[in-house]
Order: C-alpha cells, then sequence, then structure tokens
C-alpha cells in the first residue's frame, strides 16, 4: 500500500508537536538544562540521573505518552509519526527524560498481542515511564540477542546498554528461554533488580546495565515470538531516534548560524567566509535528509509495512551520520569558545554522539541496507 | 510509492486516470534514431523533429501546460501539471524537447510579458513548436551573472542588440531565445533588461549561432554572437532595468522552484529493453554485480556495497524531502527545500557517475564508442556531463552562498 502524501501528518500530529514545541520552549531553555545537567564538570564527578520529575508529570498529563498507545489500550491511537514529531521537539531541546525510551517501549508493546501487554500500554498511557532491557554486553542489536535467562517466570542475567534506566517505573526485558526469546516486564525497584549506572559521555540522559537475580517478571510475549516481535518494532524505534538526532541537528544548525551572524574576525562576521558559509549549508542538506526519511520511515510503519526496513536503515543511517557532522562543525565553527564546558553546543554535542551508535550507527545499517538491496556478499 | 493512494481530490484522480489511459494508447514508442541523455545534447535533425511530434501530441491531449491559461494555450486548471509529470514517467515516455521553453521561457513569459506577446508566444512555445534557448551567460557572466555585457541600445520604438553569449543549449534549433542585456552603465543591477527574441529568422542577420564541443564530445550548446540585431520593443518583458528581477523569476524555475510546474516527461527509458539509466543510484547495484573485482563481482566488496548505499540513501532522501516540500506542516521555511533542490539532484548524479567508474574497474576506461564498454559506456558519459548539472545555472558554490544567506541569513558574499 502507497504512502500518503503528508506521511499521515495531520491535523492532530501537528497540533501535538506545535504544543510540545511550545511546551519546550517555555520550560526547556538550554540555559535551564545546561544549569540542571552540566553543574559539575568535573571528570570524576559521581554518576548522576537528572532529570525534572515534574516536567515529566507534566507531561504525562498532557498525553504525550498515551498518543501512540492504541485505543483499545486506553491511548489515543496516533501514528508512528507522532512519536517521531514529539522525539524531534524533544531532540531540539535536549531534553533529558524517559519519553524517547517511553515512546521505544510503546512500540514493542504495540506489536505484542497479550493481555499483559495491554495492560502494560493501559499503564503508560496513564504516565508509566518505560525502557528497553534489550541488549547484550556485546552491545549487539541483533532481535534474538540477550544476556538474560528466563526460566519459571523468574530473571537472571544482565540487560546491558540501558537507556534511562534510572528513570523508568518499569523494565521491557528481552530474555532467552529453552523454547526462544520471550519478553517481559519487570519492576526495577524490587531487591531482585540492580541498576548499575554506567558512566556516559551525554549529559542529557542515564545508561545503566541492569542485574536481574531471580526476579519476578510478567510475560509480555511468549518464549519463541520475543524476537520476531523485537523485529517488528525496530523500524519505528530506528524512526524516533533518527527523529531525536533531527532535532538536536537543527538546533546545532540554527545556533552555529546564529553565532556566525555575530562572531566577527577580520571586520567581517564570520558567516560572511565560505570555510564557514557552505559547511553549513551541507549541515541544512543533511538535516533535511534525515528528516524527510525519518518521517518516511515512520509513515512507512504505519501505512507501507513492507517498506518500513528499507526506509528505518536509510533513516538511522542517514541521521548517524549527519549528527556526527552537525555536532562537529557546530564546535569547530564556535572556535574557542565552542571547544570550553561553558557553551551550550557540548550538550547537544554529546547527545548526538551517543544516539550516533545507539540500535546500529551508520556503517551497521548501510551494511544491512545493502543485504537488504542487494542480496549478501559472496 | 510515491504515486497512487491520496488525499487526492476528485479532480486530480479523474485527470490521472485520464492521463493514465491516454498515455497508455498514444505513447510514442521507441524513436527511429537514438536520442541522447538529455534534451540539451539534441543534435540531429530527425530525433528533434520526432520529439516535437511527441510533445505536440502531448500537448493537443492536454498533458503539456495544465497549469496555463486556455488564453496561453494552456488548460486553465491549477495544480495538475504534477499529476500529468508522474504519468508520463509512469508511462516512461521519451523526454519533451523543449525544455528551456516549459522550464525557463514559458513561466518568464506568463509573469512579465505583454498580453498579446502572451498569446503569440505561449501556445507554439508548449506545443514544441518554437524550439527555444536562453541567452544568460557571457564570456565574463557566468557566477556574476549580473556582469552583462551585452548591450541594447533603443531606437525609436527597436532595440539594436550587440554581444556575445555562451553555453547556449539549443540555440542551433531555437526559434526564440530569452536574453539579459545591459541597457545601462550606470548601475550593475538595475542596468539590466530583459528581452525575448526570434533568433532563428535573423540568422545571417545580426544573429551568428556556433557550435562549442563538450568535455564528452557531444554538442548540444553552442555561442551565439549578436551584431546590429534588430528587435522590436514589444518583446521587452516588463520594465527597462528591471531585468535582473525578470531574471529571478527565471533562475528559480530553472533551479525547480518557481511558482509553476514544469511539463516534464520521462527519460531515456524508451531507447531500449535494457538501457541504463546512469543518473540513478539503483542502477549501481546492477553494474557492481555484472562488473569483476578480487575474483568475485563488485556488488561483493564491502566497501563499494557501503559506497552504493550512500547514494541510494542521498537518492531516497532527495524524493522523500521533495515530498515533505509539499506538506506545509513540515517546512518550517518555504525557500528552504525548493532552494536545495538543484544543488543537491545535480552533485548525486555527479557522484553516480564517478563511483560507477569505480565499480567499473579497468573497463570503466571503455567509452561509447567501444562495443565492449559497460553499460554501453553510458556511465563514463553521465560522469562528464554531470559537470553540467553541478555549473550551469549557478555552481554548485553559488548555490550554497544563495542558501546559506537567504535561508540560514548569513552575511552576503557581494
Amino acid at each position: 500500500m502507497p504512502q500518503s502524501n503528508n506521511f499521515g501528518f495531520g491535523d492532530d500530529e501537528a497540533m501535538l508537536r506545535d504544543a510540545a514545541r511550545k511546551f519546550f520552549q517555555a520550560n526547556c531553555p538550554p540555559d535551564r538544562l545546561h544549569a540542571q545537567v552540566a553543574h559539575d564538570y568535573s571528570i570524576d564527578r559521581p554518576i548522576e540521573c537528572i532529570w525534572d520529575q515534574a516536567l515529566w508529570r507534566q507531561i504525562t498529563e498532557l498525553g504525550w505518552t498515551a498518543a501512540c498507545v492504541p485505543e483499545a489500550a486506553g491511548g489515543i491511537g496516533m501514528p508512528v509519526v507522532a512519536a517521531v514529531a514529539l522525539a524531534e521537539e524533544a531532540g531540539k531541546v535536549a531534553f533529558p527524560s524517559p519519553l524517547i525510551a517511553t515512546l521505544c517501549s510503546t512500540m514493542v508493546l504495540r506489536e505484542c498481542s497479550s493481555d499483559a501487554a495491554t495492560t502494560a500500554l493501559g499503564a503508560v498511557a496513564g504516565g508509566q515511564a518505560l525502557s528497553l532491557a534489550m541488549t547484550n554486553r556485546a552491545g549487539s542489536w541483533d532481535a534474538d540477542a540477550t544476556d538474560v535467562d528466563a526460566t519459571g517466570g523468574t530473571l537472571n542475567g544482565t540487560a546491558y546498554f540501558v537507556q534511562d534506566a534510572g528513570k523508568a517505573d518499569r523494565l521491557l526485558v528481552k530474555a532467552r528461554t529453552a523454547n526462544g526469546v520471550g519478553l517481559y516486564l519487570v519492576d526495577p525497584s524490587i531487591e531482585q533488580v540492580t541498576i548499575v549506572p554506567d558512566g556516559i559521555v551525554d549529559l542529557t540522559r542515564d545508561q545503566a546495565h541492569v542485574q536481574f537475580a531471580h526476579a519476578p517478571a510478567i510475560e509480555l510475549a511468549a518464549p519463541g515470538t520475543g524476537a520476531a516481535i523485537v523485529e517488528r518494532a525496530m523500524p519505528a524505534i530506528l524512526a524516533i531516534v533518527s527523529a531525536d538526532m533531527v532535532g538536536a541537528g537543527e538546533w546545532l544548525l540554527q545556533t552555529t548560524a546564529e553565532y556566525a551572524k555575530t562572531r566577527t574576525q577580520f571586520d567581517r562576521t564570520i558567516g560572511f567566509f565560505q570555510a564557514v558559509k557552505h559547511p553549513l549549508v551541507n549541515v541544512m542538506i543533511d538535516v533535511d535528509r534525515a528528516k524527510s526519511l525519518a518521517y518516511a520511515a515512520a509513515c512507512a510503519v504505519d501505512e507501507e509495512p513492507d517498506n518500513a526496513w528499507m526506509l528505518a536503515r536509510m533513516a538511522k543511517a542517514a541521521a548517524s551520520d549527519m549528527a556526527a557532522f552537525s555536532a562537529n562543525r557546530a564546535v569547530q565553527f564556535h572556535g574557542g569558545i565552542g571547544f570550553t564546558w561553558e557553551c551550550y553546543v557540548h550538550l547537544f554535542f554529546k547527545r548526538q554522539m551517543h544516539n550516533q551508535t545507539l540500535y546500529g550507527d551508520a556503517v551497521y545499517h548501510r551494511a544491512k541496507l545493502a543485504d537488504l538491496l542487494m542480496g549478501a556478499a559472496a | 510509492m510515491a504515486e497512487g493512494k491520496r488525499v487526492e481530490t476528485a479532480e486530480q484522480a479523474e485527470f490521472r486516470q485520464y492521463c493514465r489511459a491516454w498515455l497508455q494508447d498514444n505513447h510514442p514508442g521507441t524513436p527511429p534514431v537514438p536520442i541522447p541523455q538529455s534534451a540539451l545534447e539534441l543534435k540531429e535533425p530527425e530525433a528533434m523533429a520526432w520529439l516535437q511530434d511527441w510533445q505536440k501530441s502531448a500537448w493537443e491531449a492536454g498533458l503539456v501546460g495544465t497549469d496555463y491559461s486556455t488564453d496561453y494555450g494552456g488548460s486553465g486548471r491549477d495544480g495538475l501539471q504534477l499529476i500529468a509529470n508522474q504519468e508520463m514517467q509512469r508511462a516512461k515516455t521519451p523526454y519533451l524537447p523543449n525544455i528551456v521553453g516549459m522550464g525557463m521561457a514559458g513561466p518568464t513569459i506568463n509573469f512579465h510579458a505583454r498580453e498579446d506577446v502572451k498569446r503569440e508566444l505561449l501556445p507554439p512555445l508548449l506545443s514544441g513548436e518554437h524550439i527555444w534557448c536562453q541567452g544568460f551567460s557571457e564570456p565574463g557572466a557566468g557566477s556574476d551573472l549580473a556582469n552583462q555585457q551585452t548591450f541594447a541600445e533603443r531606437d525609436g520604438d527597436s532595440w539594436v542588440i550587440n554581444g556575445h553569449k555562451v553555453w547556449t543549449s539549443l540555440a542551433h534549433f531555437a526559434e526564440w531565445m530569452i536574453l539579459l542585456c545591459r541597457t545601462s552603465k550606470e548601475d550593475k543591477y538595475n542596468g539590466l533588461t530583459y528581452f525575448v527574441v526570434p533568433i532563428r529568422e535573423a540568422l545571417g542577420k545580426g544573429v551568428t549561432v556556433r557550435p562549442l564541443i563538450k568535455i564528452t564530445g557531444g554538442t548540444g550548446f553552442n555561442e551565439v554572437l549578436f551584431e546590429n540585431f534588430i528587435v522590436d520593443d514589444r518583446y521587452r518583458l516588463d520594465a527597462v532595468g528591471a531585468g535582473w528581477k525578470v531574471a529571478m523569476t527565471t533562475l528559480a524555475h530553472e533551479r525547480g522552484a518557481g511558482a509553476l510546474t514544469t511539463p516534464a516527461a520521462g527519460g531515456m527509458a524508451v531507447q531500449e529493453e535494457n538501457a541504463v539509466n546512469p543518473s540513478n543510484a539503483y542502477g549501481l547495484i546492477d553494474l557492481a554485480k555484472q562488473s569483476p573485482r578480487n575474483g568475485k563481482t563488485a556488488a561483493d566488496d564491502a566497501v563499494l556495497r557501503d559506497e552504493i548505499m550512500k547514494l541510494v540513501i542521498r537518492q531516497e532522501g532527495l524524493k522523500q524531502t521533495q515530498r515533505r516540500g509539499r506538506v506545509a506542516a513540515l517546512v518550517e521555511d518555504g525557500t528552504r527545500i525548493p532552494l536545495q533542490n538543484k544543488l543537491v539532484s545535480s552533485e548525486i548524479g555527479q557522484d553516480i557517475g564517478a563511483l560507477a567508474y569505480q565499480i567499473e574497474g579497468a573497463a570503466s576506461s571503455l567509452y561509447v564508442n567501444d562495443p565492449h564498454a559497460p553499460a554501453g559506456g553510458q556511465y563514463p558519459m553521465a560522469y562528464m556531463n554531470s559537470f553540467g548539472g553541478t555549473i550551469a545555472a549557478g555552481t554548485s558554490e553559488v548555490q550554497r552562498n544563495i542558501l546559506g544567506e537567504r535561508v540560514l541569513g548569513l552575511p552576503k558574499s557581494k
């Protein structure tokens, strides 16, 4: 089935996006973000999970987490493009919250068909924050990779690279059984679960590895069905993470262009020089490409599933390269001040570095895309 | 993926069906002589005549000039040309030959000419009867287009024109030319005036057309010399001194950022069953599978696979960005996407040609005149031709200035 001309982005989606933009503009200016997450510059600073829980409560009350929960589960039932628009706005302010992790988890829950998953979706619509615990120690993004075992309704082992683990109310865990991979819901506050925070570059999120020792869990997807569910959900997840990078890329572009209009050297504002002007135009072109592909990938999930993987891999590859490039040029063109902790650019630079590799970097996705379009190499 | 279902009005859907049915019955088939990669390279009169016949039949059927008023040879139906274009591309028709006429001269005349001149010139332009060419560039006016030296001097109700234009595609077939001239030496930008001029009837009488040969060995463009060439004042567009403003209408349409959609049909797919389209990144996949490398094929080489995917992603990205450019809710600034179009598409085209060269390996040395050349030698030719795209209509460097200044608000280079 072909895609709608407008990417399925109608009036309701635009209204949600505009409301999010306004909310972020009012509540998340970069100076406040910097004061919040970058108050301690010391390299050996304690690992902290910093976020504004009151702001998060407002967001859940505004229904953003309910947006993409199906109506049957108590949500609003909006398409994936709505989640992509929210992620783009969150990226534009480098928002520290479990929003992206919850949207990604929602995409997995939407592919499960159990009553337990429906209940979990209802809880998300009601404001519960979720995160995916699906990656093994080697950092594999394969749908069946995990270092967690499930036996008799309890989990043992460790999940790695869990995003915003310290902010999540529940974890969606991929675990191995004798009959294949299943999906499980776990309350991370119980004593059988230990969250070990990672020391990471990005200041706008937290990440952890999570240890399970006989942790009781609710089965969301039966053994043997988990990998296929993750596989179906992954294009939407890639589109969402790509959109986060698109938003951050746009902030880096506009902020650097603004700086190039005010910073004077050789009696001219530096944006006059083509060595600055032309690479900034290249950043803009790359942001636009990544944005278009992210929306096209989301629309494919909603309307054209056969092309979802292709467009999602294109989006993540384009967005990852753009993330690296936009961050790199932003620091360089800010010159000496861009190299300092006090300039806000580093917050976005670090978020781009993080998102670049999350769920697979550009080289990874291009290799998979080549397998899809060219067949495997001999 | 880009056509079919849609938030399409009843009129649009009905017109799409009409185009599809008409094209099924009236596709012109295979040309009697080979046609080059682009209309700008046409040199055989027989090929031009055949393509003009095709344009005329498409025009008579209402597939060309759809968005123009019925007074000017159009159908007076707003926003339907895009649908006709999509259906012509889908039907793999050959291209329409009057490319400068429809893409540049037509919209400029439509927005700036006198009423009687519109009625006189637009119908034979849209039908393809009159081929048009563009007289903008000069030996000293390339990227610095406003540095025009061709001079038009007023003489009663006429103008006397002297000067030298270059890179004039299709001038050897053209009846008419759009012409940018200097009418005052006092002011660089406000000293320009824009004319439409009948060059064919003046050949040997003030107008000389000489071919220029490109790096491919192909022709298609010319230099045009004016010596006391007399033009009636009615063929002046807009006011004396308003030439730069009028030229901006032309350039916006040339770069795909104008108000009117240019009628455009398919490409070279009509030539033969397995003809390659050297400007399509997906074509590199087949090329790689057919190109030996290290005892396997280029399609098994990890680095080349990565490079091919980069181009496929850029091409798909451009397509999706053009699509997004038509969705108001998903663009922040109305000029940002249209102004990228020419820059991005020409550079993708160039990089496809360059990568094909690497994929083909030693055999990339074989050109179109060698029977063993991979893909008929079309890739090396397309690569060389691609510089037309990155240089003409404002070089890539000028395009980046325009984008940086108009969209990002950076200080002007001049």
